[in-house]
């Protein structure tokens, strides 16, 4: 389980996020909601210690993320943020096989290559495999991203915004993709999105975030309400209910 | 690594080339021939150590680029576009001013020092100067060189050491004998490193967040890479002198022929950067027998040739 305790992160004066609190449930897909500027991105960031926090702990499984070796980490916990920039040419398969960096260290064994040849299948980007990330579009680059972190086989994976550069196809085509990792893996996903629908559809549990702080958290149906929405965005939003799911209309 | 045998073979007819090219005349039958054995010296003291400094030379200086363009993430940046070859020169010109008996290592050690202290500079300005483009970074590293070369240059002209400055900053074979470039096997010892250390320095190259997602310490990694460079740009400023461009080069056509997995490339940078340096040798050599071009204006020649090759082929596979 990630427990979060007391968690802030400050620059100079500007607190961005705020003395958090709080459980992540194990396994499922927990989807962090809010504004722009709420502090998603850094709570996931401290989540996973790629941002020291100015304040608090996070443990997994028990383990304090900032104080448990990097590599120990590393086969518990992977995290894929949401601007990836590699301006090195590596193919597809390298990208996705350095996912077993934790494991193999470099010397990759038969198994880390089946491990990545199945993430791969599982991204379906058999056909790619062999291109350079570099020579891939948004989406197909995204898609190998997710294929490496998944091929680090963690038992928590957190993902910044998933649904980046990916059209409606894919999109869908990814929460299915995910929901199938908590599914049949076994594995906590949680992720960061901008798209309440999106999350409202396929998670477990929803936590709200604004101005640095976690406002509401709950399962869907406790979040998807006018009044909570409001809370959060200062937006009135109608929530219907259309074949089951919860989906509010804020288009307009 | 099959496909690695012609390249090597093509290396290995170059050094016989470089070995058989020179003002004494020496061919197999000379060297055969018990003529009180000239020939043979000629070859043991003078050709031999030469081509044997060219190939490692070559090998580590273009590993050394390959290191340092994963480091910063940026396909411009070499020990001579980042302050580190400068700060070497400078380092070696404090020793000849404070200690100038001091032994070669010594002087070479000094060198990688200043030269570890200015590249970690560069980075740090990296760091704290927002680049809006990826050709503000080797143009920060140019303006850094610049100011310590114009320091080191002021140092040198008002102690009247001008000349062996020139000597550091030219890339030269011509001085080379034996027992003044043994140095240079350290500098492959330090290309093996970076083999050996491939994953590690490509998932630098990947940028902190994945190195750190991967479980790796990313200031560890990027500490022996810059332990790595400095010490090979020591170690060449000190016996032979800067060779440019090859370290821009010989990265950048291996990049695109195969990738940047270092695992896979690196052998390939240090056969290409071996040959070129060669190649580069032998030129300086004949064309204007018996006189020798250092190798220095040689490489910059046919590396800015190279080079524009390279962008244009670029923009080309871009459109």
């Amino acid at each position: 389980m990630i427990e979060v305790s007391n968690a802030s992160k400050s620059y100079g004066d500007t607190m961005v996020v705020r003395d958090v609190s709080l459980r992540f449930p194990q396994g499922g897909i927990t989807s962090i909601i809010g504004p722009n500027g709420a502090g998603k991105s850094t709570l996931l960031s401290m989540i996973s210690r790629l941002l020291p926090m100015s304040a608090g702990t996070v443990t997994a499984d028990g383990l304090d993320v900032t104080r448990t070796p990097s590599d120990v980490l590393a086969k518990r916990l992977s995290i894929l943020r949401q601007e990836n920039r590699i301006p090195a040419r590596l193919t597809v398969r390298d990208l996705v096989e350095f996912g077993r960096y934790p494991y193999s260290k470099g010397r990759l064994t038969p198994e880390d290559r089946k491990q990545a040849t199945a993430a791969i299948g599982y991204l379906m980007l058999e056909e790619l495999a062999d291109r350079f990330i570099d020579e891939l579009s948004g989406g197909q680059r995204q898609r190998a991203y997710v294929a490496m972190v998944l091929c680090q086989d963690t038992d928590y994976v957190l993902f910044d915004e998933p649904l980046n550069n990916l059209d409606m196809k894919h999109a869908v085509g990814m929460m299915k993709l995910l929901r199938r990792a908590a599914d049949d893996l076994g594995k906590t996903v949680v992720l960061v999105l901008h798209d309440l629908n999106f999350a409202s559809c396929y998670s477990d549990y929803m936590v709200a975030m604004r101005d640095g702080a976690v406002i509401h958290h709950g399962p869907p149906d406790a979040i998807m309400t006018t009044q909570v929405i409001r809370d959060v965005y200062d937006m009135d939003v109608e929530i219907q209910e259309i074949q089951g799911r919860k989906i509010s209309i804020y288009y307009t | 690594m099959i496909r690695l045998l012609p390249a090597l073979l093509a290396v290995l007819a170059l050094a016989a080339t470089s070995l058989f090219i020179g003002v004494s005349d020496i061919s197999l039958s000379t060297l055969l021939a018990q003529d009180g054995g000239s020939a043979a010296q000629v070859m043991l003291v003078s050709r031999v150590p030469r081509t044997l400094a060219l190939i490692l030379a070559g090998m580590a200086m273009a590993v050394a680029g390959t290191i340092m363009q994963m480091l910063t993430q940026n396909r411009f940046v070499e020990p001579s576009t980042a302050g580190t070859v400068e700060s070497a020169s400078l380092g070696l010109l404090a020793v000849a001013l404070v200690a100038p008996g001091m032994p070669l290592i010594g002087k070479m050690t000094v060198a990688a020092l200043f030269a570890l202290a200015g590249t970690a500079l560069f980075l740090r300005i990296l760091r704290l100067v927002p680049l809006r483009s990826a050709l503000m970074v080797p143009l920060v590293g140019l303006i850094l060189g610049g100011i310590i070369e114009a320091a080191t240059n002021f140092l040198a002209y008002r102690f009247d050491l001008l000349q062996s400055l020139n000597a550091w900053t030219t890339g030269d074979f011509s001085g080379v004998l034996r027992g003044r470039y043994e140095l240079l096997w350290l500098g492959f010892a330090l290309t093996v490193l970076a083999y050996l250390a491939a994953d590690r320095l490509t998932l630098a190259g990947m940028g902190r967040d994945f190195t750190t997602n991967l479980g790796l310490r990313y200031r560890s990694v990027m500490t022996l890479g810059l332990v790595i460079v400095s010490m090979v740009t020591a170690v060449i400023v000190v016996t032979v002198g800067m060779l440019p461009f090859l370290g821009l080069i010989v990265p950048n056509v291996v990049s695109l022929m195969m990738g940047d997995n270092m695992r896979r490339s690196l052998p390939w940078i240090a056969l290409f950067g071996a040959g070129l340096v060669l190649i580069c040798d032998i030129i300086g050599r004949i064309v204007y027998h018996p006189f020798e071009i250092p190798i220095g204006a040689v490489m910059g020649i046919v590396g800015s040739g190279l080079f524009l090759a390279l962008l244009l082929r670029r923009r080309e596979r871009l459109a």
